[in-house]
């Protein structure tokens, strides 16, 4: 049986030269649900997600993956970038299907995978535009299918939308919580915005800096069943966002 | 441009300043200026004659080997330096001093080095053009997003693919920028290169020319050069267009 925890993160540590970006941390993330890193800038939530993508090794600690420890980049685990990193020459579907390209698959068979998820994404009708052509929200769009596209277990999502605008945002964040409960994938989401965090996880990991740790971990249990409309009313919704704002606002100046 | 409310086609101060040549070139102030319709004349009674064409073909083959050669070792050689530091530390001093030196001075070197015939004028010219088209490829690759590496990375390119699928497209507006204007300069190359070395091709033409005064042969032949140095640059110009369109927004 696969274990309950999709991601595991086991006492990792982390220093860019003398700066300690991360020590020894510890965090579980359970399968099929939404995790957030939340915390202010520089307490190394970024760096823990690259850390856990393989993009950048940990000093020490591991991170295990369905309980394979993570050497590098792997195909159960998909990036959305910040800033989209789409590729800007190659129109919607090259974009969604560049995953499923780098891996081999005909390109009849990933055009049929990448229209779906176009169409998940709801960008049904733009596949022949290229990313100049879309707006931000659009873009990261894109950059969520073609995540979603790999079929990877586990999609790591780095500030997806803090190059997007507000209304926009909105819409999305609201997608997100339908796509999270369709794709039973397991979502680790970095944000700085407290409403965000709480708006869409199951669980958020409040990270603090100097040196960063996980300082607690969150569930919200009542209002996740909710209408994604009345999420933002329901006094537990309120309450975490107050508390959270609290041990967060020592940390910023 | 509009002048008077009327709107120019491009390249229209061309015809005045054509007329202005066709004056003084009348008013005969100088055998340095024949009028422009005798060079007019005069190129298309040059054009088709075995001298012309011969000059043409010289010129031609050492601009394009010289060129190409540019073009082939540039491109890898600067998209390499983008890629590592190492490399970058060793070649771009040599890399700038090339790039600003007066090439013209090495070429008595290179002829020591590789005699008097075609193998050195290719040199030259590929002399002249290189630096540049490094330089801009190094540029292109060091403009390229860490996270469109890091992308690359996380789907599993491997090197090659990252290479031909990412990088390279990446960089491609500056490349194109830096063969258009590598480009410029090889003619500049391919002339001194055959007026230095050995007479031949166009540049035996113009030594030809202007040492027997007959200027309005030499006007034809240099017209005919910048006209073909002006449809190649205008090509790439055309080439750097079509990938403008994504080339601001990397």
């Amino acid at each position: 049986m696969a274990p309950q925890s999709a991601v595991s993160v086991r006492n990792v540590s982390k220093k860019y030269n003398d700066v300690e970006a991360l020590r020894d941390l510890s965090l579980e993330f359970p399968r099929g649900q939404l995790t957030s890193l939340l915390g202010p800038s520089g307490c190394g939530k970024t760096t823990l997600l690259k850390i856990i993508a393989g993009l950048i090794p940990a000093n020490s600690g591991e991170v295990e993956v369905n309980g394979i420890r993570v050497e590098g980049p792997g195909p159960d685990r998909a990036f959305v970038f910040q800033d989209f990193a789409l590729l800007p020459w190659a129109n919607v579907m090259r974009n969604v299907g560049f995953g499923l390209e780098l891996r081999g698959i005909a390109k009849s068979e990933r055009e049929a995978i990448a229209e779906k998820y176009i169409s998940n994404v709801g960008l049904a009708g733009f596949e022949r535009s290229f990313p100049h052509e879309l707006s931000g929200g659009m873009r990261q769009r894109v950059g969520l299918a073609r995540a979603l596209a790999v079929d990877a277990q586990v999609l790591l999502l780095d500030e997806p939308f803090s190059a997007v605008d507000e209304q926009n945002r909105r819409k999305f964040q609201e997608d997100m919580l339908t796509l999270v409960q369709e794709e039973r994938k397991t979502f680790i989401f970095v944000t700085h915005s407290i409403e965000e965090a709480v708006y869409v996880s199951d669980q958020i990991a409040v990270l603090l800096p100097r040196p960063s740790r996980v300082s607690e971990v969150i569930r919200p249990t009542s209002f996740r069943n909710k209408d994604a409309a009345n999420i933002r009313r329901d006094p537990e919704y309120l309450d975490i966002v107050d508390r959270i704002w609290a041990s967060l606002r020592n940390y910023v100046e | 441009m509009t002048v008077f409310g009327i709107r120019l086609p491009g390249m229209s101060s061309l015809i005045l300043w054509a007329l202005l040549w066709e004056v003084v070139g009348h008013a005969g102030l100088t055998f340095f200026i024949p009028p422009l319709s005798e060079v007019f004349t005069t190129l298309f009674n040059v054009i088709g004659t075995p001298v012309f064409l011969k000059a043409l073909s010289e010129t031609g083959y050492a601009f394009a080997g010289g060129v190409l050669a540019a073009i082939v070792i540039g491109i890898p050689v600067g998209i390499l330096m983008g890629k590592n530091r190492l490399i970058d530390e060793m070649l771009l001093p040599w890399v700038n001093i090339f790039l600003s030196a007066p090439l013209t001075a090495l070429v008595p070197v290179l002829m020591v080095l590789f005699g008097f015939g075609m193998t050195s004028i290719i040199i030259t010219t590929g002399l002249f053009a290189i630096w540049i088209i490094i330089l801009n490829a190094r540029a292109g690759v060091m403009q390229i997003n860490r996270s469109m590496i890091e992308m690359a990375r996380s789907f599993g390119a491997t090197p090659l693919e990252a290479f031909f699928k990412i990088y390279f497209w990446a960089a491609l507006p500056e490349i194109l920028g830096g063969v258009r204007i590598g480009v410029i300069r090889a003619v500049k190359g391919v002339i001194i290169g055959q007026l230095l070395i050995s007479i031949v091709g166009f540049g035996a033409l113009f030594e030809l020319y202007s040492s027997n005064f007959l200027m309005s042969h030499f006007w034809a032949v240099l017209i005919v050069l910048f006209a073909l140095a002006f449809s190649i640059s205008e090509f790439l110009a055309y080439l750097e267009r079509r990938v403008a369109y994504y080339a601001a927004k990397r």
